[in-house]
């Protein structure tokens, strides 16, 4: 207790010195709380997208699907299985049929993906049900990035070309019936969206898809050995891998920021010890031990950690609140590299996170804080009362 | 530019037999590849590109083995010299010397445009033996550009045809094509071939200039030029191999 006395008293007597260290060591804190909570939020938020959007909650896969080799699409199909066909019925499994194409906005030719969606279906939020007769031509709905990037709006006659399954190439004039808005760039850019049984008769493949979406938080008991079921640690594999690779990334921030903070710490507690020896030299005269002199110098730079702990807590509680309740707005076009990313992050932050970025700076400063003391333990106290340099 | 010849060469024929007479398609079929179609053939040529912005030329040398094998060595211009292109059957492999890097043209690749032409590189992928894979039937007679054609209408009678319907203007004194469209199972026209300045070499009437027209698409289309071609010519075995991409 009379540490922690002392401790105080001599911080708050360094005055600004002491306050330029708790500002800088709190900027630390508030930031690490806050990057390590926005990317906690990109995943929640990228993770929701997708499993709402794209993948549903698992998918069946025709077994020669790899959407990673395009060499296999025009193979990967296939009738679907009766054994699912109870599961389609009662909405709990809904089928998608992909066929490569080429399309014609303004004359000019341009590769898509044509992916055949049952327009009863509600496992994702593809706004099917906007699906509607377009006489001869093909009813397509597609996303406000494909819209945007090829100068399409609602009501458009576009000229798309695909090939059949023997094939031969087909033609027909499709319009466009709705555009959407979704953060997964996996269902807009580049893709078109058609109901299954014209893209089925359209493609000669009557009955068959390429991959079968599951509902969320439903558990499919039938099974067939041509297709294999993915789950969401497969499916969301690849924006698992992307967050943990910024999190490294951002790692290297925070141990950049720390270090300065801490290092301010280090280079006071250095000074403290050099301007005090005749101190450190009176309370060993007056009884106190060489492991208590330590132990007040090292409270003292850890109180750093406290005093930034509290600041921080004082301005950036308001401001994670803010960050958390308004968003960080993202620049436009971020979701054009291919990856789910909302117009804006909502930061998370958990119990965990807080709790474990206070015990690492903590814990950090009473290190920095320890190592300059120990050299108290060397120090002669007749020679530290002279205020002999040692 | 080997495939645009190709595309030529084996994919616009249709023809008949005596003046006068109405030929059955199979004879038209048979006069032209008796015409046209060689074991091999080496061939230089030109393609013109007309873009919105101008035209450029592209010149290529082409090596090719029936239907299924070619070589394509890019001559000119500086940018796209000594890009090559090989294919295989239904495989196409590409060499870019500014990447040393060959790669396969698959996917959605194989739809775009071959260096910004009216074909593609699926075009380039056609393996037509149309007498084998379609029906012709003498529909009419036309005059194109003075010359006395043959209208020929072909269908399909196999299920892997990238065309399933061919529409054919062919010469009716020197069994060459002159005109062809190519339509889309739905019957919507696809794409158009005009072709030209026909001349006889060696022994065989042949055309040195076709334009090609994705009627999808804007633009004034493709001109292909032979500049000078060579059939049945000894063509190396090693010529269609991979290792001939980087060297």
């Amino acid at each position: 207790m009379l540490a922690l006395k002392l401790a105080y008293r001599n911080l708050a007597g360094a005055g600004l010195r002491t306050w330029l260290n708790v500002i800088v060591l709190s900027f630390s804190f508030v930031f690490i709380i806050w990057f390590k909570g926005f990317l906690e939020g990109w995943n929640r938020e990228a993770r929701r997208d997708m499993i709402q959007w794209e993948i549903g909650g698992g998918q069946f896969w025709h077994e020669a699907y790899d959407p990673y080799d395009p060499f296999t699409l025009q193979d990967a199909h296939g009738m679907i299985p009766p054994v699912f066909q109870n599961e389609i019925d009662q909405g709990r499994l809904t089928p998608m049929l992909l066929a490569q194409g080429t399309f014609y906005p303004q004359g000019r030719m341009h590769s898509v993906m044509l992916r055949g969606i049952d327009p009863d279906q509600s496992i994702l939020d593809i706004p099917s049900r906007l699906f509607h007769e377009a006489g001869e031509s093909i009813p397509v709905i597609i996303g406000t990035r494909m819209a945007s990037n090829h100068s399409l709006d609602r009501g458009d006659n576009v000229t798309v070309r695909w090939r059949d399954v023997k094939g031969a190439f087909d033609a027909a004039e499709a319009v466009i019936v709705d555009i959407f808005k979704s953060n997964v760039p996996g269902v807009d850019a580049g893709q078109m969206w058609i109901p299954l049984n014209r893209l089925q008769t359209m493609t000669g493949m009557e009955g068959e898809a390429t991959l079968l979406v599951i509902r969320q938080n439903t558990k499919i008991e039938s099974s067939h050995p041509e297709w294999m079921l993915k789950d969401h640690r497969f499916l969301l594999a690849e924006i698992d891998q992307i967050i943990k690779t910024k999190s490294m990334g951002s790692s290297i921030f925070y141990i950049m920021l720390l270090s300065l903070a801490l290092l301010a710490i280090f280079d006071t507690q250095v000074l403290s010890i050099f301007r005090r020896q005749r101190e450190i030299g009176t309370d060993m005269a007056l009884g106190m031990t060489r492991g208590q002199v330590v132990r007040l110098f090292t409270v003292e730079g850890t109180m750093h950690a406290f005093l930034a702990a509290g600041l921080a807590a004082l301005y950036g509680i308001p401001f994670l609140y803010f960050q958390a309740k308004r968003g960080f707005p993202m620049p436009e076009g971020v979701d054009d590299y291919g990856l789910a990313i909302a117009e804006k992050i909502y930061p998370v932050y958990s119990a965990g996170l807080v709790a474990g970025t206070t015990i690492l700076v903590l814990v950090a400063a009473t290190v920095v804080s320890y190592l300059p003391a120990t050299k108290i333990a060397r120090m002669k106290p007749t020679e530290s009362i002279k205020g002999k340099i040692q | 530019m080997k495939n645009p010849i190709w595309f030529l060469l084996a994919g616009s024929l249709c023809a008949l037999p005596a003046q006068g007479q109405t030929p059955s398609g199979r004879e038209i079929l048979d006069r032209i590849d008796k015409n046209m179609a060689s074991e091999t053939r080496i061939v230089q040529s030109s393609m013109i590109v007309h873009g919105r912005r101008g035209s450029r030329t592209i010149e290529s040398k082409t090596w090719a083995q029936g239907t299924d094998r070619s070589f394509t060595e890019y001559l000119s211009p500086a940018r796209e010299r000594g890009t090559k292109m090989l294919k295989l059957e239904d495989q196409l492999w590409m060499y870019s010397p500014s990447t040393d890097r060959t790669i396969q043209i698959s996917g959605h690749m194989l739809r775009q445009s071959v260096m910004g032409s009216d074909l593609s590189y699926e075009d380039m992928m056609e393996n037509p033996e149309l007498a084998d894979d379609y029906e012709a039937r003498v529909s009419g007679s036309e005059t194109i550009d003075g010359r006395d054609c043959w209208v020929v209408d072909m269908t399909g009678v196999v299920g892997d045809l990238a065309y399933p319907l061919r529409k054919v203007w062919v010469d009716k004194s020197r069994w060459v094509p002159l005109k062809e469209e190519l339509f889309a199972r739905s019957g919507k026209l696809l794409k158009k071939i005009e072709l030209s300045d026909i001349r006889q070499i060696e022994g065989r009437w042949f055309p040195m200039r076709m334009r090609f027209k994705d009627v999808l698409k804007t633009g004034e289309g493709t001109e292909f030029i032979v500049d000078s071609i060579a059939f049945d010519v000894e063509i190396p075995e090693v010529t269609f191999t991979k290792a001939m991409l980087r060297r």
